[in-house]
């Protein structure tokens, strides 16, 4: 499917903290867009920051389609993500969306998602996309700690979440690859979609192999430009280099060359 | 009063002297959502080399103050591919299509050349004598006047268009290139080529990029470009199109009165799909505040007196 790319300025409608690294940008658009899909990302353009010179690339959070409204959920890594937590209600924020493919509809009911820090974001989409198909999907979800938990509630909503914190302060102690769910003999799931650190996706995409389970990744490389022309985020794939900003960001693992 | 935009280029009347630079504006197509290349003098699209290239290793990109490094290695699926898949698509644009031509050996540059020449809608070719990117290419020709002199004038023997060579800007005297260029028979002359630069990541003690090094693009090469735009203008009879860290009009206008005919705008284009389009704009408006009526007037009228 292919999406008109708009360059628009959204409003800020409001800038919430979620903890000491993450927070939530909610912005209003003033035309209608034609669609968006679990997968797809934002290019924010970072003003007045002299330190950061391209934009920032962004998962699509959450929608709320009939009020023309999105949400980015951004973690706080350099210059540019400080600069753009610091923006205000009624503040405008310049977007190039949507950009990219999309998480694919599954085929089947038994379906897991699996999400690592930051790599949590298109995921509650994703939730929100797959109850519309009558899906309950089971998320496991990792964080560093209790204190950098967040949105919990609102991912129950959507399915039975489990978590694990590095430090064990709340859910499973480790990492989401060594949570219980994925330990038994014989999996649950027909469909696993991931997302987050690439050393996690690759662990899961491991795991998933091993089971025979279908795997789709949201893959996050560094990119210029964000619409396919710079070259810069290509993965190695079935096809050759294949642009993560055009082709992806979503690949099913059996086609990356892991 | 009208205010005339338009400029010559060997030959070529460009509507208006803004460009897209090759390698930031891919074929194209990928910009029609954002605007219509009808209202650009030309499009230099994409670097074309004989046979498919798959390019360097992820990381190619580091974000650097006011630019960026990449290692791309002119990632494309050769010249057949072009001609065959892309050329159908890009003819139908109503502004002119001039493809970067890459090569590895006097003999692919030639190849290349000869098979873009047959395209009836593209009038001028841009040799790429400088990508710092791979490691068996365009470097070593754009950095040796004689080899300079050498690609050029075999291309000149095959390519009966208008006949652009791009610079290095990663030379000692930018003067002595563009003379040899210009002795083996390019009409026109476009500078420059991205600046070899090198990113580190100090946490992990590595580089950033896969290749180690890479080609600085954006505002922070701005005034070397300018540097070399103005001694190269005053060196050599023949045209020149101006690029380096082009982010907006007042950018633009620097490089023609620099001496430049036309520009090209890069790595702008990656930040603001519309760069191009707003620069036309800004542009006319700049013509229109100093009561000019031709930008043609403008090319090189640097007072330095």
């Amino acid at each position: 499917m292919v999406f008109k790319k708009n360059v628009e300025d959204l409003t800020v409608i409001r800038n919430l903290r979620l903890n000491q690294r993450h927070f939530l940008l909610e912005l209003q658009s003033e035309q209608p867009f034609s669609l968006l899909l679990p997968g797809q990302f934002v290019q924010a353009l970072v003003k007045d920051s002299p330190s950061t010179f391209l934009r920032r690339p962004f998962s699509i959070h959450s929608v709320d389609i009939p009020n023309k409204r999105f949400r980015l959920l951004i973690q706080i890594k350099g210059q540019g993500t400080r600069h753009l937590s610091l923006l205000k209600e009624g503040d405008k924020l310049n977007l190039i969306y949507p950009l990219g493919n999309s998480f694919s509809i599954p085929t089947t009911k038994d379906v897991l998602l699996v999400g690592g820090g930051c790599g949590v974001a298109p995921l509650l989409f994703l939730a929100q996309f797959l109850n519309q198909q009558k899906i309950r999907p089971v998320i496991l979800l990792g964080f560093r700690s209790q204190e950098e938990t967040f949105e919990i509630e609102e991912y129950s909503k959507y399915g039975t979440v489990f978590i694990t914190t590095d430090d064990g302060t709340a859910g499973e102690k480790g990492l989401v690859v060594d949570h219980s769910l994925l330990q038994k003999e014989k999996l649950d799931f027909r469909k696993i979609y991931c997302c987050g650190p690439d050393a996690m996706m690759k662990s899961i995409a491991r795991i998933a192999r091993w089971h025979k389970i279908d795997c789709e990744v949201s893959l996050e490389n560094t990119m210029a430009c964000g619409f396919g022309v710079c070259l810069c985020c290509i993965t190695p794939t079935d096809k050759g280099n294949e642009r993560v900003c055009m082709e992806g960001p979503v690949f099913n693992t059996k086609r990356l060359k892991w | 009063m009208m205010r005339d935009l338009s400029v010559d280029i060997a030959g070529l009347t460009f509507r208006n002297p803004v460009t897209t630079a090759s390698g930031t504006f891919g074929y194209g197509e990928e910009f029609l959502d954002f605007l219509d290349p009808g209202q650009l003098g030309a499009i230099f699209v994409k670097a074309v080399t004989a046979k498919n290239r798959d390019g360097n290793a992820y990381p190619r990109m580091a974000e650097t103050t006011g630019g960026m490094l990449n290692s791309v290695g002119l990632q494309n699926k050769g010249v057949d591919h072009f001609c065959r898949e892309i050329y159908p698509k890009v003819k139908k644009f109503d502004t002119y299509i001039i493809v970067n031509v890459s090569g590895s050996t006097v003999e692919e540059y030639v190849e290349v050349a000869e098979q873009i020449n047959e395209l009836e809608k593209v009038p001028a070719i841009e040799l790429n004598i400088s990508c710092p990117n791979v490691k068996l290419g365009g470097m070593a020709f754009g950095t040796v006047p004689a080899m300079a002199t050498e690609v050029t004038a075999a291309v000149r023997k095959v390519y009966k268009k208008v006949l652009m060579v791009k610079l290095s800007p990663n030379v000692t005297h930018i003067t002595d290139i563009a003379k040899a260029v210009v002795e083996g028979g390019a009409d026109v002359i476009t500078l420059i080529n991205t600046l070899l630069g090198m990113a580190i990541d100090a946490e992990r003690r590595r580089p950033v990029l896969s290749t180690i090094t890479g080609g600085l693009s954006g505002p922070a090469i701005k005034p070397v470009a300018l540097r070399m735009v103005w001694q190269v203008h005053k060196a050599v009879a023949v045209p020149v199109i101006g690029l380096g860290g082009i982010m907006n009009a007042t950018d633009a206008i620097e490089f023609i009165l620099a001496g430049a005919s036309a520009i090209q705008v890069g790595t702008a284009n990656f930040i603001d799909p519309q760069a191009s389009i707003k620069i036309v704009e800004g542009i006319r408006e700049y013509l229109e505040r100093h009561k000019i009526a031709s930008i043609k007037e403008l090319v090189g009228a640097l007072r330095t007196e």
